[in-house]
Order: structure tokens, then C-alpha cells, then sequence
């Protein structure tokens, strides 16, 4: 996060290893990413896809090896970050404040996740596909460069996953990186995919 | 800084809808409220000894917020999401504690004055009460979120969150009851000096307490 006004987003990690409460979730893992690059994440349940997602968002201190990122992350993980209380609209504009997003982005991310109908609905009473699209639509919003999404296909139906589907497909076009961690295989072509899981740890 | 100015906002609004606001205020009222039974109409003896009392309930009505304060964002993962956009977790903390001075301790003052009508204090005591208190508060906003910081996700939190808040807040409490005292001398100076410390010194326990329970 030291350069916020990075010309392209780029993402090198090189022979990193993370240790969660005394347990080595994964070592000697490598990955670059720079423009346009959509990338796969994948492994078993347990692998550490959402640890990977978490260290390259600052969350987590890395035990070994070297990682740069320049570029500014958004983050779509499970955790919704939403105020269940808020309407839709102004818990979203919360965080559009903090991204400092323009208007039209903010109105663009909601349509592109067909969440306008549902804009003045109180945050508690989404679905999870609902909550799901909440959640990618502040990403959407944010215009950050760098896309972290853990298991962003969870509880989307076919049409939303479409949806998904063509947002990715834009940011890549415009240069954007995407770091997709899901157990099963996205719809789209990807650049690259790289596994966690043990046996195949160099992909 | 803008974003600095929404967090605080979005405190004091998730204390005004999630009753972090008014169980304070209640609770305070409701100390004042009873003493004089528990005393009799005694008016020398309330005038005498309500000012400490109302120290203490103000003391006790700090550590009622303390479960609502990091637990909630923690769980949300809206603290994980202010990491992600850069912010240090000193300056998440600092938010926290103003927007906590603003939705905990400004009511208290104000409850104060319907407290101290309430027991029948002397105007002089009065106006040195909300002048310690005003001091006071900042560094028991403090105290609580970094408390609040120390303990979330832990079981028993609230238990353990008393037992943590009551030996900090001991001084705040001698020197605080100290200037309602006949012979005050230099209690309120050194009510300032241990408040201002304790305020400033806050938003770095509680920010080290929030990279330490992030996982």
C-alpha cells in the first residue's frame, strides 16, 4: 500500500509462507500479476485461498519470502461489512465516502450487480446471493485496481454469476488485476490458475 | 480526513440506533434516581456525598458500551476493510474513541445536570462536577475502547472488561471525587494531567490490540 497512484497494478510474491496459529498453511508459494491479468486461485477447502487473499491485503504478516503490491486493493471476502440496519444505498455510501467514489461509479456498481430495485431495502433482509452482489458492488464501486474475490460465485445464480462474469471481464480490459479464489472453476477464460494444494504446490 | 469524519459519524449513529446511546444515560439517571431512597431525604448528607456517587455511576455506566464497540465491526469484517483502504489501526482507534466521546460522554454531561437535580447538589458542586467530568470522560472513552479492543471475541468478555477497567479508572476516580472535596487543592490539575495522558496514550493500546486480534 506505499504507492497508492501506481501507473499499472502489480502483485509479485515470491517463495512466501504464512504461518496461522502454529500451523504452516502454505510455503515456497509464488505468483506475479500484472495487466489484465484474471487469475484462479484454486485448491481443496482448506488450502488457504482466503489466508492468500488476506496476506495480499495486508491482513496478514507473512512468515518468510518477499511480496510486492502496488496498486489499490478492494477486497471481497465473506464478510459482508455492511450495516444490517442501513438501507442498502447508505451503507454502500459509507464505504463510497471512504473510497472516495464518484456518484456515477456508485450508480454503475449497483446496476451492474442489478441491486438497483433492492437499493432502499434495509441490509438485514438480503439474501445471501443478495448480500453476495452487496458486496461485490462495493468493489465494483471502489474502482480499486487490484480485485481480491474469495469465492465470489458463492450463492449467485446463473444470471448474477454472468454478471460477475462481464465485470471481470471490463476490469481486466481496462488493465485491472483479479485474484479469483474458488474451489470450482470460473466461467471465463482466465490468464493463469495456480493451486494451493499440497501435492501440486508449483503450478 | 473526510473518511476520518465518516467513521466517527457512522459511531455515533450505530450508538443512537443500537441503544449504546441511551443504556449509559439510563443507567446513570437511575443511580441518582434511587440513592436518595437508600440515604433518606436527608439534604446535607445528598449534598454531601451524591457528587462521589455520581462519580462512580458515571465510572460503572462507561463499562455498559464495552461489548458493542469492536465486536460488532470485528465480526463485519469492517475493521478488515479499513486495513485494506490504508488505514493504520492507531487511526481506526482514535475514530472509535471520538466518536465514543461524542455518543457516551456528551449525554452523560448533559445527564449529569438531571442528575445532580435529581439528588439536590449545590450549584458550586454541580459546576465542579460537570468540569471533572468533562475532563474525565475523554479518557474513560479511551480506556473503553481500548478495552473494548483488549477483550472482543473473547468469552466473558464483559466480566473481564470490569475487572480491566476498574483498577485503570481508580485514579481518574480519587482525583475526580477529590475536587468535590471542601480542600480540593490541586485535585482538579491532576485530574486534567492523569486524563490527558490516559487519553492520548488510548488510541495506541487499542490500536495494538487491534493488529494483535486480527487473524
Amino acid at each position: 500500500m506505499s504507492v497508492r497512484q501506481a501507473t499499472t497494478p502489480l502483485v509479485n510474491i515470491q517463495n512466501v509462507a504464512v504461518i496461522r496459529g502454529n500451523r504452516l498453511v502454505f510455503d515456497r508459494f509464488s505468483l506475479t500479476a500484472d495487466n489484465g491479468d484474471i487469475i484462479w486461485i484454486r485448491g481443496a477447502n482448506g488450502s488457504g485461498k482466503s489466508t492468500l487473499l488476506r496476506l495480499i491485503a495486508g491482513l496478514l504478516p507473512m512468515a518468510s519470502g518477499q511480496m510486492t503490491v502496488s496498486g489499490v486493493i478492494a477486497l471481497a471476502d465473506e464478510n459482508l461489512a455492511l450495516d444490517p440496519n442501513m438501507l442498502l444505498e447508505a451503507a454502500l455510501g459509507f464505504w463510497a465516502k471512504m473510497d472516495a467514489a464518484s456518484a456515477d461509479a456508485r450508480e454503475k456498481a449497483l446496476a451492474a450487480m442489478d441491486l438497483v430495485p433492492l437499493a432502499d431495502m434495509p441490509v438485514r433482509y438480503l439474501s445471501t446471493g443478495q448480500r453476495k452482489r452487496a458486496n461485490l458492488s462495493r468493489l465494483l464501486a471502489s474502482q480499486a485496481p487490484i480485485w481480491l474475490l474469495d469465492e465470489p460465485y458463492n450463492g449467485l445464480d446463473s444470471a448474477n454469476a454472468t454478471r460477475l462474469d462481464a465485470a471481470l471481464l471490463k476490469h481486466a480490459g481496462k488493465g485491472g488485476i483479479a485474484l479469483v479464489a474458488a474451489h470450482r472453476a470460473p466461467s471465463i477464460n482466465v490468464a493463469q490458475s495456480i493451486s494451493l494444494d499440497r501435492q501440486a504446490a508449483t503450478a | 480526513m473526510n473518511g476520518f469524519l465518516a467513521l466517527i459519524a457512522r459511531e455515533v449513529r450505530t450508538a443512537w440506533t443500537g441503544g449504546g446511546l441511551w443504556l449509559p444515560v439510563i443507567f446513570y439517571l437511575a443511580v441518582a434516581t434511587l440513592f436518595p431512597f437508600v440515604t433518606g431525604p436527608d439534604k446535607v448528607l445528598l449534598a454531601h456525598t451524591g457528587g462521589g456517587i455520581l462519580w462512580i455511576a458515571a465510572l460503572l455506566a462507561t463499562l455498559l458500551p464495552i461489548e458493542r464497540l469492536i465486536l460488532p465491526d470485528r465480526q463485519a469484517g469492517v475493521l478488515d476493510q479499513l486495513v485494506v483502504r490504508g488505514w493504520s489501526d492507531e487511526l481506526v482507534a482514535s475514530a472509535k474513541i471520538a466518536g465514543h466521546i461524542v455518543a457516551f460522554a456528551v449525554p452523560l454531561l448533559l445527564a449529569t445536570v438531571v442528575a445532580s437535580a435529581l439528588i439536590g447538589l449545590p450549584e458550586t458542586q454541580l459546576r465542579t462536577l460537570l468540569l471533572g467530568l468533562a475532563l474525565a470522560l475523554p479518557a474513560l472513552a479511551g480506556l473503553s475502547v481500548t478495552i473494548a479492543a483488549l477483550t472482543a471475541g473473547l468469552s466473558g468478555a464483559s466480566a473481564l472488561g470490569g475487572l480491566l477497567l476498574v483498577p485503570l479508572a481508580i485514579p481518574i476516580l480519587i482525583f475526580g471525587a477529590g475536587t468535590l472535596a471542601e480542600n480540593a487543592g490541586n485535585a482538579m490539575q491532576l485530574l486534567a494531567a492523569t486524563s490527558l495522558a490516559m487519553a492520548a496514550l488510548s488510541p495506541f493500546a487499542a490500536g495494538a490490540a487491534l493488529r494483535a486480534g486480527r487473524g
